[in-house]
């Protein structure tokens, strides 16, 4: 045993690749590389001041209206999505519920009312007619109860194999209040982060689906339309520094997201956060973390440290915010990164996801 | 799933870590051998609230990271072979072969399927017959009873067109390997619970002897990790060395009897090279004569392939505690965690990727996280 002995000082280890020559399904995770991709792809392409801004909604400045501005101040909000997922149908809704909730939600966290959507609907040659109904009336009671209109569509097939189905993309725009003081001023250390309710409920709704997993009570997406929820908190809270809705990627690719760059950091507390039992024990099954899958109805708020009891109360007053919770705060310290603290009284950074949440093994 | 909250107590955490600070009278250094372990002690942060003196080293328990280039070479190969799918456990796709991975492969047109067990590669082959379906059975022996059943389905239901690419590694000798690795560090073992739970108990007490070190079965939440680590301190400061149960709710001495009729059914035991560490005897199964038909690297052209190894990597010197992240001359320099060269700077949870997020976090944490 002394020369052919294995030596563990000599372990090397696997290097993944960067990826940038050609797009991998990482690309549309939300995580490091869709920003890669934004960044060094399309910004460059159509580059514009309101663009760049990056959030789920654009804001429109009031000097590109003929005349200067809208009447009253108010401002318009503009936003896109498109929807692909699989299966179609799920627990609690269907692609066409998120495709609706989704763009609702973006106009919303920037304080709009929604008032106007598009549909796009490109469908796979094949697909049953029975299923792009139920979809289709998904959308139209989504949008009814969020007293939206969907006023203008188109729809394209493509050949059996290439279309997955059917993908859906929806556009829609609002209209920001000119009273809206949300995001007037940026979030700073000490205000509080609230989230509306339990976390990782719709990518588990999905995920239970695709991996055949059965529960006694079955888990349901969370998707809905959050622009009430979001009227609510601003009038309770009107100084709320920013909205976020952590849906693919999950909590910690917002979190991730609203440090980065930044001249702060967030710490959270992991036994804050809610949880569904159901969904936490769909995680531990298939090896993934519920902090980092996709919520379809559920809003990330940064408040001021003297409103968060307001704030988390009348969030806490809408059905939609029933689980609504104080997880953590925005601190000096750290700056650009999220830190957890375990239950055990542990601190761990929170890395930014780098594209899809793959299960482990081990 | 309401044991989850139990396990996870952070008061009782907090008293236990106590109790093995008030046990321990001087410096130990105990392994974890599962990387799943691993995972659980640094997203809980267990090491953390450890007393000091009490040192965990991470063992080479990643059945991912141990897979050697050559085998990711030839399921790249054979993944790209038209007419194939190939189904794995997903966090394989993103392991680099010499050139390329499967998740390039599949977005390049391979047929490239994340399963969450072979019985599921079974079906897939089941529902494609037209299809040559390959699961790549990787792991230790808690992955392997369900390769095995799944070929003996294959087998029994006449699956022509099912097969594994097999590289299956066992614990025991990756414990002999490290206790006779030049410059060994290591003086007890948590092992792996789950392992256990398939294999028992009773392979463990000739280690314990040889080497004389404690072996305690440990599970994998919180409390389950610090009693493992209280009853092992316990131990080596009473200076015995003995394979110890801190599992019992799940582990029994014999094991799993089904699982063990499967894995002596399908496999043998071969030596296999661990990747980074090298040849160990007797390390792994490869599936027995009577299921050699199963063995994709019999049905395809594996032969040939051109293996390149990166070389500059440090980070087994970094697991085996021989040198601190900083002291890699790549540390924050060629590899980072956006471009890591080593599985320890991939995931946030590596040493290497601890140490590179704690020099910018200073000390708002106390400690890397």
């Amino acid at each position: 045993m002394s020369d052919d002995r294995p030596d563990v000082a000599g372990r090397t280890c696997p290097v993944p690749l960067p990826h940038d020559a050609r797009i991998v399904l990482g690309h549309g995770g939300g995580g490091v590389l869709t920003r890669e991709l934004v960044e060094r792809v399309f910004l460059p392409a159509f580059s514009n001041p309101v663009l760049a801004g990056l959030g789920d909604a654009a804001l429109l400045p009031g000097e590109w209206w003929p005349g200067g501005t809208l009447a009253d101040g108010a401002r318009v909000a503009f936003s896109t999505d498109a929807y692909v997922v699989q299966p179609l149908l799920f627990p609690g809704g269907s692609i066409g519920d998120i495709a609706v909730n989704g763009t609702i939600n973006d106009l919303a966290m920037s304080g709009a009312l929604p008032v106007a959507l598009s549909a796009a609907f490109v469908l796979e040659e094949g697909l049953d007619v029975a299923i792009l109904s139920r979809i289709v009336s998904d959308m139209g009671r989504a949008a009814r109860r969020a007293g939206v209109a969907i006023v203008t569509g188109d729809t394209k097939v493509v050949e059996r194999g290439r279309g997955d189905g059917m993908t859906v993309t929806t556009a829609g725009i609002g209209i920001v209040p000119a009273r809206s003081r949300l995001g007037s001023l940026p979030p700073a250390p000490g205000d509080v982060i609230l989230v509306s309710g339990t976390v990782g409920d719709h990518g588990m709704a999905v995920m239970s689906v695709r991996e055949g997993l059965a529960f006694e009570s079955p888990i349901e997406t969370d998707s809905a339309a959050l622009h009430g929820l979001v009227a609510g908190l601003l009038a309770a809270c009107p100084d709320v520094r920013l909205l976020r809705d952590p849906t693919r990627g999950g909590l910690v690719t917002t979190l991730g997201e609203l440090v980065t760059g930044t001249g702060y950091g967030i710490e959270f507390e992991e036994e804050a956060v809610p949880v569904d039992a159901a969904v936490a024990a769909a995680c531990e099954i298939l090896g993934l973390d519920p902090f980092h899958v996709a919520c379809e109805g559920r809003l990330v708020a940064v408040v001021p440290a003297d409103r968060a009891d307001a704030a988390l109360a009348a969030l806490r007053a809408d059905p939609l915010g029933g689980r609504a919770a104080r997880i953590g705060r925005i601190v000096a310290d750290h700056p650009g990164f999220v830190v957890a603290r375990t239950a055990v009284g542990a601190a761990r950074i929170v890395p930014m996801p780098l594209g899809e949440q793959l299960p482990r093994i081990c | 799933m309401k044991h989850l909250a139990e396990y996870r107590d952070g008061a009782t955490a907090r008293r236990l870590a106590a109790e093995i600070g008030r046990i321990a009278t001087r410096r130990w250094a105990i392994m974890e051998v599962c990387g799943g372990q691993t995972h659980s002690i640094i997203r809980h942060g267990i090491d953390q609230i450890l007393p000091p003196g009490v040192e965990l080293i991470h063992g080479p328990g990643c059945p991912v990271c141990v897979t050697p280039l050559s085998t990711i070479d030839r399921a790249l190969a054979i993944a790209a072979t038209p007419g194939t799918i190939f189904a794995s456990f997903g966090d394989m796709l993103r392991v680099p072969g010499s050139r390329g991975d499967l998740l390039a492969l599949k977005a390049s047109g391979g047929d490239v399927r994340v399963v969450s067990s072979p019985l599921d590669a079974l079906d897939l082959a089941r529902r494609y017959p037209d299809r040559e379906v390959v699961f790549f059975a990787i792991g230790f022996e808690t992955t392997a009873p369900a390769s095995a059943m799944a070929v003996r389905l294959a087998e029994r239901g006449g699956v022509e067109n099912f097969s594994l690419l097999v590289s299956h590694v066992l614990v025991p000798p990756a414990i002999a390997a490290v206790m006779e690795s030049p410059g060994n560090r290591v003086q007890a073992f948590l092992a792996a619970g789950h392992v256990c739970i398939v294999m028992g108990t009773t392979q463990y007490q000739p280690l314990c002897d040889r080497y004389r070190v404690p072996i305690v079965v440990t599970g994998f939440e919180p409390l389950d990790l610090l009693e493992g680590i209280r009853r092992t301190v316990i131990q080596l400061e009473e200076g015995r060395h003995t394979i110890e149960n801190a599992y019992p709710r799940v582990v029994s001495d014999g094991g799993n009897r089904a699982a063990l009729d499967a894995l002596a059914e399908v496999f043998v035991p071969c030596d296999r090279t661990w990747r980074g560490i090298g040849r160990i005897a007797g390390s792994g199964w490869r599936l027995a004569d009577r299921y050699a038909p199963f063995d994709a690297e019999r049905r395809f052209t594996v032969d040939g392939i051109l293996t390149e190894e990166s070389t500059l990597c440090r980070s087994g010197d970094v697991l085996r505690g021989a040198i601190k992240p900083p002291e890699c001359p790549a540390f924050g320099r060629e590899c980072t965690p956006r471009s890591p060269l080593g599985a320890t700077m991939v995931s946030g949870e590596g040493a290497c990727a601890a140490y590179y997020h704690a020099g910018r976090v200073g000390t708002a944490t106390g400690r890397p996280g």
